[in-house]
């Protein structure tokens, strides 16, 4: 029996702590039933999401060279991906000559071991990080906290999360699923040193995260963080960030390793000038983040004196291998997509089951995990659900900065789903049904002959039709069958 | 194989697996000259504004009268540190008002808690844009280590009207000469939008931003 104490109890979100950061859950539909109910989280996001949208459309109506600052970023990844081998192999020698270490991970395991084992030899047992979705991904923390090292997060809204022990439900904003009362809850329940009185107001809330972190900043002698990009022709990486954590991490340790999936390399430095001003104005709706840091190897008696870089697959090449699918590693992470989405504005980020929600989640997760190019993931595997998670609106298309088709990638996925490559699927009635209407489509004669059937069965048939024999059932248990019409468009056009 | 072989192994078998052909070069219609010409009077008034909306002070001086206002930007503080590089003759006042003015010289750099110990950092600056109200620094020795305009809780940056530019692009191609310095680029004081995407001014950066826009210069 417990007895209630007064005090408010935190509890994470989701309830239980996730094995797999890309798969947890059940399927997108189940997992969505739940998490609209929570009516709290669905004002709280339908708040957030509208706060932004109308800074990020305010701030990129500004630029009059905004759609061809789209179609360059769109261009300069298309490129980027094509010549995959020769920037990495190219960023890999810039790096090594300023000084910097290269690594090379096949998979999040492998990652994670690279990671522990430089921190082990350092003799750190606490490490400090930037925010990044690369080590949500691999689950970096958990793997460090299993070989008894304390990651601390330092972005706000990782902080939040991490204290929280709730899952990141937002690629930019990882707490946007809280709002200023829950997360001076968590403060007060959950960070030792939150002054007292602490109250909701969010400039008070940040000054609490500010004290909390300044000594560990102080004292850490290792940081990870993950990359916005980083240039092949020079070597130089660059983290995008608000709060100044990022250049803390970035500046104070001896140590840096920076995590970062191979589709985030650039070929020159003067590609900067395209996403500098692109990923600013998308995510936050700000003509420009207030900070951004970017390092070329090591600088001597400026900043760590040792770096290293690792650089993950973990299923990016099997999306690389998909001729529509693999646009989705072109995403800068920017969130302007989840932000429009009305599908994520109701269900939220945890309904998607992966760190990587919204729409880009949709179409990267099980590529990841492995629909597409090579396609081993199970129809019946809670991620292969994701490409169904939308209404196919577009909103996301039209908002993202490189002008990915998320749309047109979720149809696709949508069919590599129900028809894995190499399967051959029964027929259904769905299928036979629609096989007859692609016939019926196919030329102008076809569909003339196909139409002259539905002013005979307009005569047949009362004018109401309420309920049809089985299959029809399935129609018109839940719909009313339209009138049909007594004249084809055809004869009508050309009685005109 | 070892792994780095490995992934680009599979990278290159994914590029011939899709089947997409190279799509060449990258269209490049975007703009790259601001909507105001660098260093004239429009860009600093717009690069003003910008700073402003960020709620970064921002005051307009001139050369002769610089010494007076970092002075003024430093009245109430009892310590600054300035880089090795700084122009003293700009710390001549506020140094006879009685202010501690330390020196972080690459031979002997004050430690971090040292830094986090001082008031302000007093700098220069490399390049500005007007369209985002950004300030880069490149860490010459007029501005010093990163950690120099990291932790003292006010940054007073000294910018002059001939280093103003218009647009993105403009700065960096100014900077892309010398990609291996340590580019730090700053748009306002530090923020945060974490808590219901609403922003809020003052978090781990400085949470003073002032900006010395030096007119003749």
């Amino acid at each position: 029996m417990s007895t209630y104490l007064g005090m408010p109890t935190v509890r994470p979100m989701p309830a239980h702590a996730p094995d797999e950061p890309l798969r947890w859950g059940q399927s997108f539909p189940a997992a969505a039933h739940d998490t609209l109910r929570d009516t709290q989280l669905r004002a709280n996001l339908r708040k957030a999401t509208h706060t932004i949208r109308d800074k990020r459309l305010a701030v990129t109506a500004e630029l009059p060279d905004w759609e061809d600052l789209r179609d360059a970023g769109a261009g300069i990844k298309a490129s980027a991906m094509a010549a995959l081998p020769e920037l990495l192999e190219q960023l890999e020698a810039s790096v090594q000559a300023r000084g910097g270490q290269v690594h090379w991970a096949r998979d999040a395991g492998e990652a994670n071991r690279i990671v522990t084992a430089i921190v082990q030899a350092t003799g750190a047992r606490e490490i400090v990080k930037v925010k990044s979705m690369v080590t949500q991904e691999i689950g970096l923390n958990e793997h460090l906290a299993d070989a008894g090292i304390e990651a601390i997060e330092t972005d706000l809204a990782e902080l939040i999360v991490q204290l929280a022990g709730d899952m990141p439900s937002h690629i930019l904003v990882p707490a946007i699923h809280r709002n200023r009362d829950q997360i001076r809850e968590i403060f007060d329940a959950r960070m030792g040193d939150a002054p007292d009185g602490l109250t909701s107001d969010p400039a008070t809330l940040a000054a609490a995260a500010r004290a909390h972190l300044r000594a560990r900043f102080l004292r850490a002698e290792v940081a990870v963080s993950g990359a916005n990009f980083a240039i092949a022709q020079t070597g130089t990486i660059g983290v995008v960030e608000s709060e100044g954590n990022g250049r803390m991490c970035l500046t104070l340790p001896r140590t840096l390793i920076t995590v970062m999936g191979i589709e985030k390399v650039l070929p020159r430095f003067e590609d900067l000038e395209v996403f500098l001003q692109l990923l600013p104005r998308s995510s936050t709706g700000e003509r420009m983040n207030p900070y951004t840091s970017m390092w070329t190897g090591v600088t001597p008696g400026d900043g760590p004196q040792e770096f290293h870089l690792v650089l993950l697959d973990n299923g990016r090449t099997r999306a690389l291998a998909d001729e529509i699918g693999r646009t989705a590693l072109h995403c800068i992470r920017c969130s302007a997509c989840l932000n429009v989405c009305p599908v994520y504005e109701r269900t939220g980020g945890h309904a998607y089951g992966s760190v990587y929600p919204g729409p880009i989640g949709a179409i990267l997760t099980p590529q990841l995990l492995g629909i597409g190019g090579s396609g081993v993931l199970d129809p019946h595997d809670p991620a292969a659900s994701l490409p169904f998670a939308s209404s196919l609106c577009g909103a996301c298309y039209d908002a993202c900065p490189v002008k990915i088709d998320i749309p047109t990638a979720l149809v696709h996925l949508r069919d590599r789903v129900q028809h894995p490559p190499g399967h051959r699927a029964r027929p259904t009635v769905w299928s036979v049904a629609l096989g007859f209407v692609a016939l019926s489509m196919r030329s102008g004669r076809a569909f003339r002959w196909v139409g002259r059937i539905v002013p005979v069965l307009a005569r047949v048939l009362p004018r109401r039709v309420r309920r049809l024999p089985f299959p029809g059932s399935l129609w018109t248990s839940s719909r009313d069958l339209p009138p049909l019409p007594r004249q084809t468009f055809r004869d009508w056009w050309s009685a005109r | 194989m070892n792994a780095r072989s490995t992934v680009l192994d599979a990278v290159r078998k994914a590029l011939d697996a899709s089947g997409v052909p190279d799509p060449g070069p990258a269209p490049r219609a975007y703009r790259v000259e601001g909507a105001v010409a660098a260093r004239s009077t429009e860009a600093v008034d717009l690069f003003v504004g910008r700073l402003e909306d960020y709620r970064a002070t921002v005051v307009r001086t001139t050369s002769a009268e610089l010494p007076a206002t970092v002075a003024a930007a430093l009245s109430d503080v009892t310590s600054v540190v300035v880089p090795a590089g700084l122009d003293l003759s700009w710390v001549r006042e506020v140094r006879e008002a009685g202010v501690d003015v330390q020196v972080d010289a690459a031979a002997a750099p004050r430690t971090h808690a040292e830094l986090d110990a001082i008031a302000a950092v007093l700098t220069a600056s490399r390049v500005a844009i007007a369209e985002t109200g950004t300030i880069a620094l490149d860490g010459q020795p007029d501005q010093g280590r990163r950690a120099l305009t990291l932790l003292p809780d006010r940054h007073v940056c000294v910018v002059a009207a001939s280093q103003v530019v218009g647009s993105v692009p403009e700065a960096v191609r100014l900077l892309a000469p010398h990609p291996e310095r340590p580019l730090t680029w700053i748009s306002g004081p530090s923020a945060t939008s974490d808590i219901e995407l609403v922003r809020v001014e003052g978090v781990h950066g400085p949470r003073d931003l002032r900006v010395l826009v030096v007119q003749d210069a």
